[in-house]
Parts: structure tokens; sequence; C-alpha cells
């Protein structure tokens, strides 16, 4: 194509874009309501993704050693531990520095098991890692089987309760955006057949000067262009800010180092340029799905 | 020039139109195409550009295979081929000059190319100092020209009109044909269906009488035929 013409084109879409008002309001509407919705569960989807991710990181499993087991049995099982498929790091913690904490996170009410300390009652301890978090039950199953083990503890009930909810989301979200994006791309589609039927006449006599059909289809592209990109600036701007204000006022402090909102860079272009994209995708396949009919010869 | 061989045309809807036509047009011929209504003259038009297309047969222009062509090649086939029409078509809100740079425009001429050409052919149908006008603004004749210089601006070898006087006055109908005539001369080749009996009568050309789809009479210099 040539450059004169795309100016032409440009030119043209926009044209078409103020000509049917209403009709543009009603797709640039359709596009907003739909992309505002698809930008409000994207940042949820991503907040709870990397919640998950966070606590993710915190699983381990926390391997009691029998009380009767002598230093070699202990190394025995350490040398086991860490050839175990999928560990990652296996970490020795005794009984003593295990009161400590217990003590330490009790606070006050801790200092009457300072009269433990002669006869500690707390096993030693494998802290254990493993490499994909998701198999932690799978390596917590192997590590029951071996000698010198008293008992095994991990907190996998959390993350199965966790992201069952993410998934959930992730579903609900994603019918209702194809619901309304398959409306959006229907009243846009609609809104280019408008401009289509009022170009009638010109497009019938471009056809019989020999236009090409990619030469007529151009204008109604930019349109759908149009149509999709304008409907993203809305809800980008709105959600944007939003966010913004919101991880100002209380993202940033939740108090809970493993309970952390995204910042909000990068993370709003990243949703900002989806959005725009989402929003150019469905005018783009909206306009050229009533076009298509139109053009055959 | 343009060739068509065993040509039939029936309608999706069972109306036979155009039951084995077979017929020569040589370039730089001017032919009247005649007939009553409804006896098929409107598809024989029609398939000449390809706006129809024949279910048997084959048309061929300028080399070109109309029946067999690719879709996409057409756009380039309808380059070589004007057309006229009794209502004109012209865009009304667009001027004389832009309605006639229109169809430099879409098939992407420079615009040095278009300014030179559009004021041209402006001159060929007298209008160059009606440039500035939208159609609503000047005679029905006037906006025939218009047309004619918007089929020609490309330099067809052949111009087709469908009924181009039918909406004109016996004066502003001989103007026109004066400059079909003229537009002749420079070696375009003219197909013109009409049911002018006068001007059939009177500039004396080849005629071709199409009845019942098929060709009735085809004579050099003939007449009208017809009582009307």
């Amino acid at each position: 194509m040539k450059g004169r013409s795309l100016a032409r084109h440009i030119k043209e879409g926009g044209k078409n874009i103020v000509r049917n008002g209403w009709m543009t309001f009603a797709s640039i509407s359709a596009v907003t309501v739909m992309l505002f919705v698809v930008g409000a569960f994207l940042l949820l989807i991503m907040n709870v993704n990397h919640f998950a991710k966070s606590l993710e990181e915190d699983v381990e499993v926390r391997v009691f050693i029998d009380i009767t087991a002598t230093g070699d049995q202990q190394e025995e099982l350490l040398t086991e531990l860490e050839s175990l498929e999928g560990v990652e790091n296996v970490e020795f913690v005794p009984k003593e520095e295990g009161l400590d904490t217990l003590i330490e996170s009790l606070g006050e009410q801790g200092d009457i098991f300072e009269t433990l300390r002669d006869e500690n009652p707390l096993n030693d301890v494998f802290v254990v890692q493993a490499e994909d978090p998701q198999e932690t039950d799978l390596i917590a199953l192997d590590i029951e089987e071996l000698p010198h083990v008293e008992n095994v503890e991990y907190g996998k009930d959390i993350f199965d309760q966790l992201f069952t909810a993410t998934d959930l989301i992730r579903t609900v979200g994603l019918i209702l955006i194809l619901g309304l994006m398959f409306t959006a791309m229907f009243l846009i589609a609609n809104t280019i057949k408008l401009t289509i039927i009022a170009r009638k006449r010109e497009i019938q006599i471009m056809k019989l000067v020999g236009a090409t059909n990619g030469f007529i289809r151009w204008p109604f592209f930019v349109e759908g262009l149009l149509l999709g990109v304008l409907g993203a600036v809305v809800p980008v701007t709105i959600l944007s800010y939003g966010y913004a204000s919101f991880y100002n006022s209380i993202g940033v402090q939740t108090g809970l180092d493993f309970f952390q909102f995204l910042p909000t860079t990068p993370l709003v272009f990243q949703m900002g340029s989806l959005l725009m994209a989402i929003g150019a995708f469905v005018g783009i396949w909206g306009s050229m799905m009533s076009v298509r009919k139109f053009l055959r010869v | 020039m343009i060739h068509m061989k065993d040509v039939w045309k029936t309608y999706p809807n069972g109306v036979m139109a155009i039951n084995g036509i077979n017929v020569d047009i040589d370039k730089g011929e001017f032919v009247y195409v005649v007939g009553p209504s409804g006896a098929g003259k409107s598809t024989f038009i029609k398939m000449m550009y390809r706006e129809e297309k024949p279910t048997r047969g084959d048309i061929i222009i300028n080399r070109n295979n109309l029946v067999k062509v690719k879709e996409r090649h057409i756009p380039y086939i309808r380059r070589n081929i004007g057309v006229i029409f009794q209502d004109f078509k012209l865009l009304p809100n667009l001027s004389v000059y832009e309605n006639v740079a229109f169809a430099m425009e879409v098939i992407e001429e420079s615009k040095s190319n278009i300014r030179r050409r559009v004021m041209k052919v402006l001159e060929i149908v007298r209008l160059k100092n009606k440039a500035r006008f939208f159609p609503h603004e000047i005679s029905g004749g006037e906006q025939q020209r218009v047309a004619i210089a918007r089929a020609i601006v490309n330099n067809p070898s052949v111009l087709i009109a469908d009924e181009p006087t039918g909406n004109l006055d016996p004066e502003t109908s001989w103007e026109i044909m004066h400059i079909l005539e003229e537009i002749n001369e420079r070696g375009t080749t003219i197909v013109m269906a009409t049911h002018n009996k006068e001007i059939v009568n009177t500039l004396r050309k080849r005629v071709i009488a199409i009845e019942d789809g098929r060709i009735a009479r085809d004579e050099v210099k003939g007449d009208y035929g017809y009582e009307r």
C-alpha cells in the first residue's frame, strides 16, 4: 500500500467514527465495559498469583527426627533426604534452636518454657524445601517412609485451598471476559455494517472503477481499530490510577511479609498494553467480520 | 476486442436471461444494444463488466476471459472497462472534480497524475469551468458528463453505457451522444444499451437487437426497428 493511501484510509476511518455517532458510542461503551472487567480481573489474578508464589516459597516439610536416633543415624538421614528426587535444600534445626524460636514466638507466655531448657521435649528437625512447591506432598510421603523419622509436617492444605480459589477466579473471569468480548465484537460488527450501508454507493463505484478489495477494506479496518483502542482508553486510565492510589494507601503496608501487593509499575503498564491489544483485536475482528460479507463480488 | 462465445445465463430464481449468444466486437467499434424490456439487454451489458457471471460460455475482453478470471484479478480488469448508467451514480457530497478524481484515487494514482488527467477529461466533456460544483448544483446532462469523465479517466479501452440518455431530454441526450462519439473517435470501443429510437436511427452505427435472450438482429448501420 502506498503512503498517501494510508493517510486516506485513516481519514476515511476517522470520518466514519464521527458519522455513526450513537452506534460508535455504543460500541466504544461495550468495549469499555468489557475491558474494565478484563482489567479488574487481570489485576486481581496477577496479585493472587503473586501471593500464591510468595507463599509457595515458604512451603517446607518439617521432618521430626526420632529422639532415639544417634548422631550417625542423623547423618545417614541427612544424606538420604538430600538424595531424594525433587529436594532442593535441607536445613538442620537442633532442638535447642527450636525451643528458642518457640519461646520467642510466644512472647511473655513463653517464659514458662524456659524451665524446659534442661529436659527439652522437642525433636531435632530437618527442614526440607522442595524444588517445585506443588510437589511438596509427594516428597513428604517419601520422607515418612525413611528410618528414624518420627513425624512429618507440611502446610499443603492452605495451598490447596489457595489454588482452588485462584482457579475459580480465573474460570469465572475467563467466562465473563469471553461473554463480554463477543458482545463488544457483535456491536462493533453492527456499527461497521451501518457504515458500509451508508457507503454502499461509494463502495459500488469503487468496485466499478477497479479498486481492490484490500483498498476498500482498509478504512473499515481503521474504524474497527479506532473503536477498540478508544474503548480501551477509559478503563486503562481508571484502573491505572485506581490501582496506584490503592497501592499507595493500603498496598504497601499490609504488615504481612508474605501478603504483598504487586507494585504499581510495571503492573499497570502490562495491564494497559494488554487491554489496548485486546481492544484493538476485538475492534479489528468485529470490523472484518462485517466487511467480508459485503465484499463478495 | 470483445468476444462472446455461446454465452448462457440463468438466474438462481430460474429466469433464463441469455440463451446462447455469440458476438464479436472489434476495437474502435460503436455498438447499440436494443430490444424490448426484459429481453436480456441488461444482463448482456452487466456480463461485460463482470457484474454478472455467465452460467456457461466465455466472454473475452482484451485477452482476459471474464468467466475464468480469479476474483482477485477482477479489479484490474475493471480498470480497463469504463461504465456509465442511466442514474449517473455520482457521489453527492463530492464536487465534480472530486467525483472524477475518486476513480483515480481508489486505484492509487499519484496526486500530480490525478490533477493533470482529471482536468483533461473535464475538458473533453466540457465541464472544466464547473469543476468545483456539486452534483446537485448542475443539470442532469452535466451530471451524466461527469459520469462519463469518471468512466474514461483511467483510459479504458471499452466504455459500456447502460441507457445513458434514459433520464435526459432530447436536446441533452444529443449533447451526450456527441461526447460519446468524440470518445469513440479517440479509439475507445463503445457498447451502449438504449431505448432511444431517434438516436439509433439518426446516428447510424452497428445495432445488436436482443430478444428472448438471443440475438435477433445484428446489422452494420442498422436502425432501431421497434415502435416506441
